[in-house]
């Protein structure tokens, strides 16, 4: 699918939760590649699992969400070169790793690091902005405290803080909400990831700073030619930075392509309503919107066979709510999970 | 403000409104200065027009709307409200106890659905409520009918009555809180962000209910929101704001196509556009809004304003009526050629 070989590729991924109440599959069957120097977009509502997908990424699922199935391979840089946990040359599977282990802690906040959405909950109040990143610097590089300082100032400065002398020794409370996201940009990028996963990172933030915001990832993602994969469920948001865009409704990937086929050709019902659903300022204004009917499932209620069926307006009898559709590619671009273009494929 | 409008009153005028919240410090709470949260507001509605109130966070589009329902008393300014009964009264003046009959005129919808309505009440008790507090409709069986009725017209099932509201999801509840704000029939409905808290499928349902119940009922809004394709699909004018100033009223399509304040531009470039497409588009505003407790010295917008002139430090803009109806607070308005929505060139 892609010529260059992927930094990530996540397999059938699926992380449930298992709860008193019943099973809550929260990811099921996600399957998705990250090519370096590509920001591949993940769009969705709440309750697609958007979220999830990455902490099970970052092995970071609370209880009693468990990775029940599927595999996470990172193309790994560690020292150590290659694990005996039967992987092959460079890539390692992160899903049997032990969560709190050696080799995750050395992958995650140094080779895959985070931006949390919230940077006012994400940032310790009690600490400088410096030692937070300071720590993070000792914790994943072997250089001195002096260095690791510096080291810091040289990232706040190049996320654009305008007095980085002064941040690091500022307390999170004391920054506006684009200085503290910058500065959480600045802590994400510390240990030099080669997978920037952000979550959510402007929606906590205003329409002026978010465009800050964005120009200031592609940017660095140009310069260190990261691999970014960026979570949001703003439509517009994803048409501006991603490259690569995977479309989720309820634990599954609906659709998947380049950005440009996203938008302009989709082929999925639910990529195609979502996006007519959504008013515009460039579009003529109509009176009224094209809608959705009905609303999102419970997820313990989920819908027999394609979830998205009672909702869908190309819904077909005894198909679409007997067997769950898998992603099948349709074009050398594109990848649908729909019985509209494959009637073959699914599972019952 | 004149009201240019011919052959119509309007049917709330807001002349320059003041809130200011003390800061109070030390041991005697000793006032030691002002947020001016709102500040010199001029504004008005006309009847079954909407009017948009968008700013950034803390740009005071809230209080403001909070004053004019008098949930807020403000510090200076005139609100003046013309009831039914054809009298025009000051809310901001009005003795605490006629303030009571005027909820019934004026009503809130409320921006979560899901901490505006109370768990421990069930629909029918949410939605009569005001008809028991304000219209004392003692008949239980009158406010059934009643509730039964605003339900249908919301676009849900009567039959619901008896459930509470952690039964639905966030449109339904959104379409509660509409329900209860309408059982009086007012005739202004302030929205305060009232779709940001849903989905995006949702979005668009909640928006065209809105806009049929308009048109049915005749209704008034001042719809406060900060994300602009809303804005611009459900708005007749939009009142822009900035650090507690208006700096731009104009009819939707003229604000949005040929904006006249430079802080009305940016805000238009910043917002994201759904097409990969238009990339280039977005020109990010430097540096952070400032506070409404210390801000800049003569146009507020000046330190971040990429057209700033000397002049525009040392002395605060007027607000002026450039065209019928166009009113900006700018000193160099008959100069600029400003970019409407994403560098589309003015068009009529």
């Amino acid at each position: 699918m892609n010529r260059t070989t992927p930094i990530l590729s996540v397999r059938n991924l699926k992380t449930y939760f298992l709860l008193d109440e019943g099973t809550v599959r929260a990811v099921d069957g996600v399957s998705f590649d990250v090519v370096p120097g590509q920001v591949v977009g993940i769009v969705g509502e709440s309750g697609c699992g958007k979220s999830v997908t990455i902490k099970s990424v970052l092995r970071i699922v609370e209880e009693p969400g468990r990775i029940v199935e599927g595999e996470i391979y990172f193309r790994h840089q560690g020292q150590n070169g290659r694990d005996g946990s039967g992987a092959n040359e460079d890539f390692v599977d992160l899903v049997p790793l032990d969560a709190h282990g050696k080799r995750m802690r050395s992958v995650r906040g140094a080779e895959i690091a985070l931006i949390p959405q919230e940077p006012m909950a994400a940032f310790s109040p009690v600490h400088t902005i410096g030692d937070q990143l300071v720590e993070a610097i000792l914790l994943h590089q072997g250089v001195s405290a002096g260095e690791a300082r510096q080291r810091a100032v040289e990232r706040l400065h190049e996320v654009g803080v305008p007095s980085p002398e002064e941040c690091v020794n500022a307390y999170s409370w004391e920054l506006s909400g684009g200085l503290r996201q910058r500065a959480m940009i600045a802590m994400a990028l510390s240990c030099n990831p080669r997978l920037l996963i952000a979550d959510e990172p402007t929606t906590a933030i205003d329409v002026t700073t978010q465009a800050q915001i964005l120009r200031l990832l592609r940017s660095l993602q140009q310069q260190h030619n990261m691999a970014i994969i960026f979570i949001t469920h703003d439509l517009g948001v994803i048409a501006q930075i991603a490259d690569y865009v995977v479309v989720m409704y309820l634990g599954r990937v609906m659709e998947t392509g380049p950005v440009d086929d996203i938008f302009h050709d989709p082929q999925h019902p639910y990529t195609k309503a979502l996006l007519k659903s959504i008013p515009s300022v460039q579009s003529e204004s109509q009176k009224f919107l094209p809608t959705i009917e009905g609303s999102i499932p419970h997820p313990f209620n989920r819908p027999s066979g394609c979830s998205f069926h009672p909702r869908c307006v190309e819904f077909m009898p005894d198909v679409c709510n007997r067997r769950t559709p898998i992603p099948q590619p349709i074009n050398d671009r594109q990848s649908v999970s729909c019985f509209l273009y494959h009637d073959a494929a699914g599972e019952d | 403000m004149d009201n240019t409008v011919e052959n119509e009153q309007p049917l709330l005028e807001v002349k320059d409104l003041k809130k200011y919240f003390p800061i109070r410090k030390g041991f005697f709470k000793k006032t030691v200065g002002h947020v001016r949260a709102v500040d010199e507001v001029d504004l008005y509605i006309n009847e079954g027009e909407t009017l948009g109130l968008v700013g950034e966070s803390g740009c005071g589009k809230t209080t403001t709307a909070r004053c004019i329902l008098r949930a807020l008393d403000p510090t200076d300014g005139e609100i003046l409200f013309r009831t039914g009964a054809g009298l025009v009264v000051d809310v901001a003046t009005l003795p605490e106890s006629e303030v009571r009959p005027l909820r019934r005129e004026m009503q809130m919808i409320f921006q979560d659905p899901f901490a505006s309505l109370n768990p421990r009440m069930n629909l029918l008790d949410i939605v009569a409520e005001p008809m028991l507090v304000i219209d004392g409709v003692k008949d239980r069986e009158e406010r059934t009918e009643r509730v039964a009725e605003l339900l249908r017209l919301v676009g849900l099932r009567p039959e619901y009555m008896q459930r509470f509201p952690h039964a639905f999801s966030g449109g339904q509840r959104q379409r509660i809180v509409i329900a209860r704000a309408l059982a009086l029939n007012p005739r202004l409905v302030v929205a305060d962000e009232p779709v940001s808290a849903l989905d995006v499928s949702v979005q668009a349902q909640v928006l065209n209910l809105m806009l049929r119940l308009q048109e049915e009922l005749h209704l008034t809004y001042l719809f406060v929101a900060h994300d602009l394709s809303v804005v611009k699909h459900i708005c007749d004018r939009v009142t822009v704001m900035y650090v507690g100033k208006i700096v731009e009223t104009a009819p939707t399509k003229k604000l949005f196509y040929q904006p006249k304040h430079p802080y009305t531009a940016a805000l238009m470039s910043s917002v994201p556009v759904a097409d990969p497409r238009i990339r280039s588009a977005m020109t990010p505003l430097e540096g952070d809004v400032p506070s409404p407790a210390d801000p800049p010295s003569g146009c507020y917008f000046h330190p971040r304003c990429p057209h700033a002139v000397d002049v525009c430090s040392e002395e605060p803009p007027a607000l002026e009526e450039i065209s019928p109806n166009h009113y900006v607070s700018c000193h160099r308005v008959y100069e600029l050629e400003l970019a409407g929505i994403a560098g589309i060139p003015a068009a009529e």
